[in-house]
């Protein structure tokens, strides 16, 4: 269960994953201009590896991102979360205040605070998904 | 008896809805405008589409509402997708364990 699959869907694949990923971080650090934001893109993200967990098995997404990591990422991602809302009191006046300069319209580099919540929300949510994938197969092929 | 219970039931939620949607139905007018005193014409959503650029730097007006106007709804959504995780990951381990 845990071999992978075809030669054709291994290289279709793989040609596709780089160009998957760069859609997903598309999606989160222009989440702020265009539709879209850190979970749609962080959900991308995870869709990425997703495939090539179905593809090349356990083995070739964990080669990517091991289990260890993506835990280790989703839960960084919640606490400095928290903590770039208590910068709004620290810096100003009140939690989540924006404090960054908001630059020009429609720049990436605008908006304050935003890009940086959308960024790590996005890292955040498609380590967990992964998470949650990895807890699920572990199972399955624990029981084979 | 039942029936006719969920029957008015069915009948109340969708007269609640069509209210709910059509603003000229009730006197006061709901959702996209209001027709009381000083607010004539006035909401929420159009007041935020005239502002959020303004208020928050963003282009994205969905982003400024989640991120800016509503950053604490969305830091609880974030919590509510970590809590998912930690159960999903903690009942997939004590099952492999015990099997």
């Amino acid at each position: 269960m845990m071999a992978g699959m075809t030669v054709i869907v291994r290289t279709i694949s793989r040609l596709l994953f780089p160009f998957l990923f760069l859609f997903g971080i598309y999606i989160v650090v222009h989440g702020h201009l265009t539709p879209g934001g850190g979970f749609q893109g962080g959900v991308a993200l995870a869709a990425a590896v997703l495939m090539l967990l179905l593809a090349y098995g356990m083995e070739g997404a964990q080669a990517k991102v091991n289990a260890l990591q993506a835990e280790l990422a989703e839960s960084l991602g919640g606490l400095i979360l928290v903590f770039l809302g208590l910068m709004g009191i620290i810096v100003s006046i009140a939690f989540f205040k924006n404090v960054l300069p908001f630059g020009s319209l429609g720049q990436v580099l605008s908006a304050g605070n935003l890009p940086v919540f959308n960024l790590v929300v996005g890292i955040k949510v498609a380590t967990g998904l992964l998470t949650i994938f990895y807890a699920m197969l572990r199972i399955q092929g624990g029981e084979e | 008896m039942r029936q006719a219970a969920a029957l008015i039931l069915v009948l109340a939620i969708g007269a609640l809805l069509v209210f709910t949607v059509s603003a000229y139905l009730l006197p006061y007018g709901t959702f996209p405008e209001r027709r009381i005193g000083g607010f004539e014409g006035e909401s929420i959503g159009k007041r935020i589409l005239q502002d959020a650029p303004k208020t928050t730097g963003s282009a994205n007006v969905v982003t400024s509402i989640v991120w800016d106007y509503r950053g604490y709804d969305t830091l609880g959504e974030a919590t509510i997708l970590f809590t998912a995780v930690c159960g999903v990951a903690m009942l997939f381990r004590v099952t492999r364990r015990r099997s």
